[in-house]
């Protein structure tokens, strides 16, 4: 069992009949963890955490022990936990099976996550447009609230929890996490100022933790199984498990669970390969914002500390996968296309930046423009990353510049052949099919 | 179209009442207001404001801030085609095109209604929507619609139209957009247990390490007090 390149766990329950119910969730075990934590002290749940080395999921991967132990327990104000449901990060694509497949487990996570930080209520804001997950996460709540597992005085603790499900509207800028909390006091969602950090003063100025929900439904196997059960798997520095999300042209494109460090050559071994008669070209380790990389860095372990050493970031291991059909250049234009479309407009790097950079680079993909645009770009980006005011702008320029620097022929391709030298159609889930048919 | 009636008003207020503080409420609040009247109107934004107590402008900055919320009215299925670059490259692009022409509508407006249709439907881009392993991707109602094909979505469409009953690939039975934005709000409509756990791409590991045999580690046996010291070297 040691050797096991896969290691299901929160993913465990997601083949099960009627997974998303209570029974179904008990039956394998579910809701004891809750007992055990309400055996140990507050603080032993954290230290807990802290031993596991759990660091966040939500992409940043910091310590989320360590966050906890920041709330300020002098602090007289009411503490909060808000849970990232957001998932908006392009290719990212584990919450929504998650939640879907198994939303006790984050259910049981919220109430210990809330326990140790002192929180008596909590909110889960999951973006509107799932439905269905919604639905499933709604259920799982009012089943918890039903059993005693929330309400008040759950389990003979003395412990109360609320928990309020929350439905987002749309908007990529509210998966960061201040612009998160402005949504969920039902303003425009717009970044705010650091500091003050949410851990002092976050939702209603209040001690707030905000964590991802994987962060948060890791949190019951920790407390079942013992920090050094977690920590057994990983890397030094990058302890546990975590769903690797693989879309794109790869064979069997899905979720796949595993501990950290694991590489793409052996997820792609997993899920057959690149599609049938072609080469990885490039490739996203956690999301649209996270560097590109290439072939060259197949044995990358996917970890935070070897992703960052390759230049990149090990993100929401969300792994696109891009074989040799796909023009980067258009790859990019549409990612920086998103990033125009959601930047909030607060500051104005990001907001004019990435306008900018839409329009250098249209013209790039139509063949038009110069080879000096390039270097254009290049400095469009330096006047965005590090001058933004949130994460969102760096993550603009992370495609442009990374794709630069693997693919400048290819920009410049565009330019000798006068437009897109590509056959999208090449690209498209179909045509795979009708040249192995 | 219907007003704001007093069931509707006791429900925003209940919504409001969720919250520590009032105005949490608003984007559900929101949602709630386009279930009964297909989108925010002036009527609905001053019945906001009037419950939190906040200016209409205020609503207003809200409300034309989030995608979601919709300022002209949309089809009874409002679909959604992911075309951000993964969805766009595997064949989301084409999908798009596809439906635009098919309907004769441009983004985000109302296909007409022909004589027999049953039913309106709506199109829209939408950005990566977390399906990204079941590309191409589109949304109707906010419903999975996995691994889509321009022929498939052309079918749909027309089922939708002509009144029959579709179903999501990864879900329930669709509903109304109307009846989607009261779910959202907080108001759950029994479509729970419809549908799968999970979709084929998403136990693509799981079946692997069924197949294989493989599991997490197993949990130390002995459940001693706080300082026991498991199996260390247990993963080399
Ligand atoms: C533009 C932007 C979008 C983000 N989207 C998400 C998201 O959808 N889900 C998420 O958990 N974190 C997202 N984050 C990261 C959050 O700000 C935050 O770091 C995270 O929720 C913390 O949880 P964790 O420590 O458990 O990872 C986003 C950050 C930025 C800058
Ligand atoms: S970087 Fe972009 S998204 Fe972030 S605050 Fe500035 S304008 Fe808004
Ligand atoms: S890119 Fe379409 S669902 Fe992610």
């Amino acid at each position: 069992m040691t050797d096991a390149t896969l290691t299901p766990v929160l993913t465990d329950m997601w083949d099960v009949d009627r997974s998303w119910t209570l029974p179904a969730y008990e039956a394998k075990g579910g809701y004891q963890a809750l007992d055990k934590a309400f055996g140990m002290s507050q603080d032993d749940v954290i230290n807990a955490v802290k031993d596991a080395g759990l660091r966040g999921r939500g992409g940043a991967g910091f310590p989320t022990g360590m966050k906890w132990s920041f709330i300020p327990q002098d602090n007289p104000r009411p503490k909060y936990l808000v849970v990232n449901a957001d998932e908006s990060e392009p290719g990212t694509c584990k919450d929504i099976p998650l939640m879907m497949g198994n939303p006790h487990v984050l259910v049981e996570g919220v109430i210990i996550s809330s326990y140790a930080i002192r929180a008596n209520k909590a909110f889960i804001y999951i973006r509107g447009e799932v439905l269905h997950v919604i639905r499933r996460v709604q259920a799982a709540v009012a089943e918890a609230y039903a059993a005693g597992h929330l309400g008040t005085n759950i389990h003979g603790s003395g412990y109360d929890l609320d928990v309020v499900v929350h439905a987002g509207a749309g908007a990529y800028i509210c998966g960061e996490e201040t612009a998160l909390l402005e949504g969920l006091e039902g303003r425009r969602g717009q970044p705010r100022l650091r500091p003050p950090f949410p851990a002092v003063a976050g939702l209603y100025a209040s001690p707030t933790v905000i964590n991802n929900v994987e962060s948060i439904a890791s949190v019951p196997s920790i407390v079942a199984n013992g920090a050094a059960w977690f920590a057994s798997m990983g890397t030094e520095k990058s302890k546990g498990y975590g769903i690797f999300s693989l879309s794109g042209h790869v064979k069997k494109p899905g979720q796949y669970e595993a501990p950290l460090g694991i590489t793409l050559r052996q997820l792609l071994d997993l899920a057959g390969g690149v599609r049938e008669g072609h080469d990885l070209k490039f490739w996203t380790p956690g999301g649209s914002s996270t560097p590109l990389l290439t072939a060259e860095h197949l044995d990358v372990p996917l970890d935070f500390e070897a992703v960052g050493a390759a230049g990149s970031m090990l993100g929401t291991r969300a792994l696109q996968i891009f074989d040799d059909t796909v023009c980067v250049v258009r790859a990019v234009l549409r990612w920086t296309e998103f990033y125009k479309h959601e930047s909030c407009g607060k500051c104005t790097p990001c907001r004019e930046g990435t306008w900018w950079l839409v329009q250098t680079l249209a013209r790039l993909e139509k063949g038009q423009g110069s080879e000096a645009d390039l270097d254009l770009l290049l400095d469009q980006c330096d006047n965005i990353l590090g001058r933004s005011f949130c994460a969102l702008g760096d993550g603009a320029t992370s495609p442009i510049s990374s794709s630069i620097q693997y693919f400048r022929d290819e920009y410049l391709a565009h330019l000798t052949h006068g437009g897109c030298p590509f056959d999208s159609a090449r690209s498209t889930a179909w045509a795979g099919q009708e040249v192995t048919a | 179209m219907s007003t704001l009636d007093d069931k509707t008003l006791a429900e925003l207020r209940e919504i409001a009442g969720r919250y520590p503080e009032k105005r949490s409420g608003l984007l559900p609040m929101l949602h709630l207001v386009q279930s009964v009247q297909g989108k925010v109107t002036p009527e609905a934004i001053e019945a906001c404001a009037e419950v939190l107590d906040i200016s209409a402008a205020e609503v207003s900055g809200v409300a034309t801030f989030y995608t979601m919320y919709k300022r002209h009215g949309v089809g009874d299925f409002h679909v959604g085609v992911c075309t951000n670059t993964l969805c766009a490259v595997m064949g989301g692009d084409a999908i798009f095109a596809r439906l635009k022409e098919h309907l004769d509508v441009g983004n985000d407006e109302v296909a007409e209604k022909r004589e027999g249709d049953q039913h309106t439907v709506s199109l829209e881009h939408v950005e990566c929507n977390a399906a990204c392993d079941y590309a191409p991707v589109v949304m109707v109602n906010w419903e999975f619609m996995d691994n889509q094909t321009p022929d498939g979505a052309v079918e749909m469409v027309e089922a939708l139209r002509t009144g029959q009953e579709v179903t999501s690939t990864r879900g329930p039975r669709l509903c109304t957009w109307r009846e989607a934005e009261r779910v959202l709000a907080g108001f759950p409509d029994g479509r729970v247990d419809e549908g799968p756990a999970a979709g084929p791409a998403s136990l693509a590991g799981l079946e692997i390490a069924r197949e294989k045999g493989w599991t997490a580690p197993s949990a130390p046996v002995a459940e001693t007090p706080a300082v026991a010291a498991p199996e260390k070297g247990e993963a080399q």
